[in-house]
């Protein structure tokens, strides 16, 4: 291939504040980009978010295609595809990233039905490697690494024809590089062509909040799963973490149960959290819940079944009823304190 | 004004519970063990339907795709108040990608015709890619609202919507025809009624005859039960690919741009774990041990 190999990421940016998965994505554009001798592009859309630009440089990008635009304000779904799409048509990017944020989630698969491009949700690795099928080696393509089935396997996703590779990523699965101040790079202006069915969305409201809990900050975590039995037992919790300085995550059946909001999720749906410590209480540690917490440095886990599949990646088990384990904890942590 | 509308379900086998016998004693999930379900979020997306037919009247029509098995939520959805339930099944079809599966969805849905809504589950369970519904909104070349959570009104040709996000919520307006990804939480879905299962529960596509004269025996040959299902427009419709007129260069697994390189079982590593005892001593030396090695 002549042509220079471009590793595209969209840049959300919400109130002229970058997304973090954003910068995290760029940072691993730059490091595939290198490995493929390409370049890294930035799509930045939104209105008055010219200055923007540098710091996207900064964190990585070689060009940013910037689209400012008084349809752009707020995110819609069609304008953004517009703009998007026509960008992918125009300069065939070989790769394009996204956050697996609301937004992104929701354009992501928007671009690649209009493109007939492969897209694979939620990774949680990305490389390049050669692929091979029917005698014909396809060269440098992009691996794309994604727990699936529940988080019970690990699949390995090309796209060798249809172009561009494009895929998600959570926040927090990859690494955030430092900024280079130095770094210069091109920004190129585009301006959008909409047509009246583009306009057809129009947001009434919206509030947003900020997050009550910071579960990939947090250098310890108290976590729940279905056998704490309740909303109300939660607080147990709640007092154990309160003790410990730490955050309160749940794994997805506790969620789902309704003991808990959803922002308190941990796992491959919910948020990858590597604390110091992660106490997981009443979780029966489904794939899909480790996923997002075999990375922690330590793991007790308590469960009054002997057999949780949690025990198998805990290093220190504790078969009991939480309800006596834990008051016994805030006790000891009371008296380690005095 | 009636609104007509498809729902796109999906069945899925239950990853949410892999306990028990699902789990092999190498660390590896056993998929046969796991029950077949119908998707939690579409069932959420047909009530909504549902609650937009009581409100306002149309036609709600439910669409699967899937092996023959998947009848089973169809029926499931009769139960529950659907009007009309499709099977797009066809083995071409077989290992489609969500890019194929959108456009094979998307070329049933415009057999459907006269609709002004699409409603499906935001993700289903299997996959969680939430990828489906926004590309079968792009090859419809209608709008999507993702996220769904409750619909605000319903005049003329404009509909208003709650998107409820982790983090927020949004209030939109869109005009229709336009699909929905719907998420759970605001709204319950209404369990099968009884009489709606009684008057469905021979529904059935034509493969399932034979097994269902085992348990019918009283029809006693095939014809009979079937022209019996005939009368009682008990025939669930099945559509195969070339009913729907895809391209059966875009599905399946050579329509697929996405191929699985490689896939790894996730195994358990038994990790050298340190037994403690539930009790005060144990748990005391716990936390003693952990504050020493500066954890706390």
């Amino acid at each position: 291939m002549s042509e220079t190999r471009e590793v595209w990421v969209f840049v959300e940016q919400d109130n002229g504040r970058i997304a973090g998965v954003s910068r995290e994505l760029l940072t691993k554009a730059r490091e595939l980009a290198d490995t493929l001798d390409g370049r890294v592009g930035a799509v930045l859309m939104g209105h008055g978010i010219a200055e923007l630009a540098e710091p996207v440089i900064h964190q990585g990008a070689d060009v940013v295609y910037l689209a400012d635009h008084p349809e752009l304000e707020v995110y819609r779904t069609l304008p953004y595809a517009r703009v998007a799409s026509d960008l992918v048509k125009e300069h065939q990017p070989y790769i394009f990233l996204y956050g697996a944020t609301p937004v992104g989630r929701d354009l992501a698969p928007r671009i690649a039905s209009a493109a007939w491009a492969g897209l694979t949700a939620d990774c949680t690795g990305l490389q390049i490697g050669d692929f091979e099928r029917r005698e014909t080696t396809y060269k440098d393509l992009l691996y794309q690494i994604r727990p699936a089935f529940g988080g019970n396997i690990i699949a390995t996703i090309v796209n060798p024809e249809m172009h561009p590779q494009m895929a998600t990523v959570r926040p927090g699965v990859m690494r955030l590089g430092e900024p280079d101040p130095a770094r210069q790079g091109e920004v190129v202006v585009v301006e959008p062509q909409f047509t009246d069915g583009d306009l057809a969305l129009e947001v009434l409201e919206r509030t947003t909040r900020e997050p009550t809990c910071d579960l990939q900050g947090a250098s310890i975590i108290v976590a729940g799963g279905s056998g704490v039995g309740s909303r109300e037992n939660f607080q147990l919790l709640y007092d154990l973490a309160e003790v410990l300085g730490a955050e309160v995550g749940a794994s997805r059946a506790a969620v789902d149960a309704g003991y808990i909001s959803q922002e308190h999720q941990v796992g491959q749906t919910g948020v990858t959290v590597r604390p110091r410590l992660y106490i997981a209480c009443g979780i029966s540690g489904a794939v899909q819940h480790r996923a997002g917490m075999d990375q922690a440095s330590k793991i007790i886990a308590i469960n009054s079944d002997p057999d949780a599949p949690i025990f198998q990646i805990a290093h220190y088990k504790i078969v009991g009823d939480l309800n006596e384990v834990i008051p016994a904890m805030i006790r000891a942590l009371r008296d380690s304190a005095k | 004004m009636a609104y007509n509308s498809v729902v796109l379900v999906k069945q899925v086998p239950d990853t949410a519970n892999i306990i028990g016998k699902a789990m092999t004693d190498d660390g590896t999930v056993n998929r046969a063990a796991l029950p077949a379900i119908f998707n939690p979020e579409d069932l959420d997306a047909l009530e909504m339907a549902l609650r937009v037919k009581d409100v306002y009247g149309g036609q709600v029509t439910v669409l699967t795709m899937g092996p023959p098995r998947a009848a089973e939520i169809l029926r499931e959805a009769l139960y529950r108040g659907a009007d009309r339930v499709i099977l797009l099944t066809d083995r071409k079809t077989a290992g489609s990608d969500t890019l194929a599966t959108s456009y094979a969805l998307a070329c049933a849905i415009q057999k459907v015709g006269d609709f002004d809504l699409v409603f499906c589950g935001r993700q289903a369970i299997d996959g969680d890619t939430a990828q489906v519904g926004p590309q079968v909104a792009e090859k419809l070349g209608v709008p999507q609202i993702t996220y769904a959570e409750s619909i605000q009104s319903l005049t003329g040709d404009a509909i208003v919507v709650e998107r409820a996000f982790p983090l927020g919520k949004e209030t939109v307006r869109c005009a229709l025809p336009c699909l929905l990804t719907v998420v759970g939480g605001e709204v319950e879905p209404r369990p099968p009624s009884i009489r709606r299962l009684m008057a469905n529960k021979l529904a059935a596509i034509p493969q399932e005859v034979p097994t269902l004269l085992e348990r019918w025996p009283e029809f006693e040959t095939e014809e009979a039960l079937a022209d019996h299902l005939r009368e009682r427009n008990l025939n669930i419709i099945v559509w195969s690919g070339a009913d729907i007129g895809v391209d059966y260069d875009r599905v399946g697994l050579s329509g697929s741009p996405t191929k699985v390189l490689n896939v790894e079982y996730v195994i358990l590593s038994g990790a050298d774990n340190k037994a403690i005892e539930a009790n005060r001593e144990g748990i005391t030396a716990l936390i003693n041990e952990l504050v020493e090695d500066y954890t706390l």
